[in-house]
């Protein structure tokens, strides 16, 4: 709803669309406590049409509204049906995009992108969003602030770039959804429920981005694709006591299979054309795990393969290290080895990101070298800051420290 | 480019009005033809007028209730746009769905630019 009220009043006065939704929740409160209509989304939908035309027939001299219906909301022969216009199902989806669009502006920073499209497309509560993000409501209201000031200042219009700009932009909005889905997966909160949302916004928002023909290229399919796969884990990553079960040891039958069954659609679609993108490959790389039916029947041929396109695509160290632990898997820990000490600037990466450390403890600790072992899983406890990361890695030491002793 | 109004007289709002169907389909060629001006930018506005008013008169300032003039010269509403002469605004003018009734009539009117600077 905000996201059609932010059409007709403009990107400008989004606060005065929080409002009227607001207003239109307040109402249904208060009118439902005896019945609930058979149609509640339809019901707030016309609330909310009835209090635009108001405010835009009360307000229409004091604000200027969305620049591209201003004169047409102005007269009293059109405001009534561009209205009604604007609330159709396919302007709906449409002003959605344009919302998620909005929020994505490349000139915010990540933080407050995240934060403005999970207030304005996703409904969240400042409260939400803060538990959410690990972060405090003051901290959270700033982003808002300065994000919606900079909207005001530049006076950004409410659409959809065309051209080049839409592809650079759909870039930028596809990866801000995808940080949405791992503040969701990976977050470090006890939450499991915000987190669930959070990775359930982000599909469904990706989901809206492939329905929309100017933006439904491939490698918005194989985001959702990606999206799903993982999503499908979701039950099965944490134990009772909020602890990581790694993939090896999950429980396959926790898996969601409707989840992956989409994933594995959205992966078929993304695959027409002939663009190829990273979330085209690591949704492959998933799926290659969501189809075995144990970990022990894992395809890793195929999955090296796969990695072998994505390290051409995506160079980083991070992705070398994963490729290196699927060698691992076809050759031998020794060979492992050896090609993480050939990445360059291995050196540095130990001492920089947790996963280098532990990922070098876990295979020394295979080749019962507990001494090497037990110095990689302490460096790597020391430079992670998610406390489930580091409840796992104690475990793993800990395993260490009883093998030893037997 | 100079600035036009049209008068709209005549037409058949009021019967218009007694059928909320009619009345949809009327008022959706009123949005395509604004609608199709404003993506020329060349709509200024446009307001229907009530049907009754009052009259003010002469320095005595009188009022009374009026006008009471025959359906068809009533004002029933305006529309102000830009053109680039008269015969771009007749054109334009021709779109008025009010032109669908046999009483409908749009009187096309310059603004009179006053004097000053040019």
């Amino acid at each position: 709803m905000v996201a059609v009220l932010t059409r007709i009043f403009g990107l400008q006065n989004i606060e005065l669309a929080e409002d009227v939704v607001q207003d239109a929740f307040a109402k249904a409160l208060k009118e439902w406590t005896y019945a609930i209509p058979e149609n509640p989304a339809g019901w707030l939908m016309t609330v909310a049409k009835n209090k635009a035309i108001d405010t835009v027939r009360r307000q229409r001299y004091q604000k200027e509204f969305a620049a591209d219906v201003a004169p047409l909301l102005k007269s009293e022969y059109t405001v009534q049906p561009v209205i009604d216009k604007l609330f159709m199902e396919t302007e709906i989806q449409d002003s959605q995009l344009r919302m998620i669009f909005a929020c994505c502006h490349p000139a915010l920073n990540e933080m407050e992108q995240i934060a403005l499209t999970l207030k304005t497309c996703s409904g969240f509560s400042i409260d939400e969003i803060a538990r959410a993000l690990l972060s405090n409501n003051e901290a959270i209201k700033k982003r808002l602030q300065r994000a919606r000031q900079f909207i005001a200042d530049e006076k950004l219009q409410f659409d959809i770039p065309l051209g080049d700009d839409l592809k650079t932009r759909l870039d930028t909005v596809l990866n801000v959804l995808y940080l949405l889905f791992n503040e969701g997966y990976n977050s470090g909160s006890k939450e499991t429920l915000i987190r669930k949302e959070l990775c359930e916004e982000a599909i469904r928002l990706s989901v809206l981005v492939t329905e929309n023909k100017f933006t439904s290229y491939p490698k918005s399919f194989s985001l959702v694709a990606l999206m799903s796969l993982l999503a499908s884990r979701f039950d099965a990553r944490l134990d009772e006591n909020g602890e990581i079960i790694l993939l090896q040891d999950q429980n396959r039958s926790k898996w969601n299979y409707d989840l992956i069954n989409t994933g594995l659609n959205y992966l078929n679609k993304s695959a027409e054309g002939d663009e190829i993108c990273e979330y085209h490959i690591e949704a492959a790389i998933v799926a290659q795990h969501s189809m075995a039916d144990n970990f022990e029947e894992t395809d890793w041929n195929q999955i090296l393969e796969l990695y072998n396109v994505l390290v051409q695509i995506n160079p980083s160290p991070v992705v070398s290290l994963n490729r290196a632990i699927v060698v691992g898997k076809l050759k031998g820990t020794a060979v492992a080895l050896k090609v993480i000490q050939s990445i360059d600037g291995i050196d540095k990466l130990i001492e920089k990101n947790y996963q280098f450390p532990a990922t070098l403890g876990e295979l020394y600790s295979q080749l019962f070298n507990y001494k090497e072992a037990k110095s990689y899983f302490e460096k790597a406890i020391l430079l992670t800051n998610s406390p489930a990361e580091k409840k796992l890695l104690q475990k793993k030491m800990n395993n260490l420290l009883n093998i030893e002793k037997q | 480019m100079s600035e036009f109004l049209f008068l709209f007289r005549g037409g058949e709002g009021k019967t218009l009005q007694q059928s909320p169907e009619k009345w949809q389909v009327h008022m959706q060629k009123w949005m395509q033809w604004m609608g199709g001006l404003k993506e020329k930018g060349k709509l200024i506005g446009a307001q229907p007028l009530t049907p009754t008013g009052k009259t003010v008169t002469s320095n005595k300032k009188v009022v009374a209730d009026g006008p009471f003039m025959e359906g068809k010269e009533m004002v029933g509403g305006y529309l102000m746009c830009n053109a680039d002469n008269i015969d771009e605004a007749i054109e334009i003018s021709k779109g008025c769905p009010i032109l669908e009734f046999e009483s409908g009539i749009v009187e096309v009117r310059e603004i009179q630019q006053m004097p000053g600077s040019n």
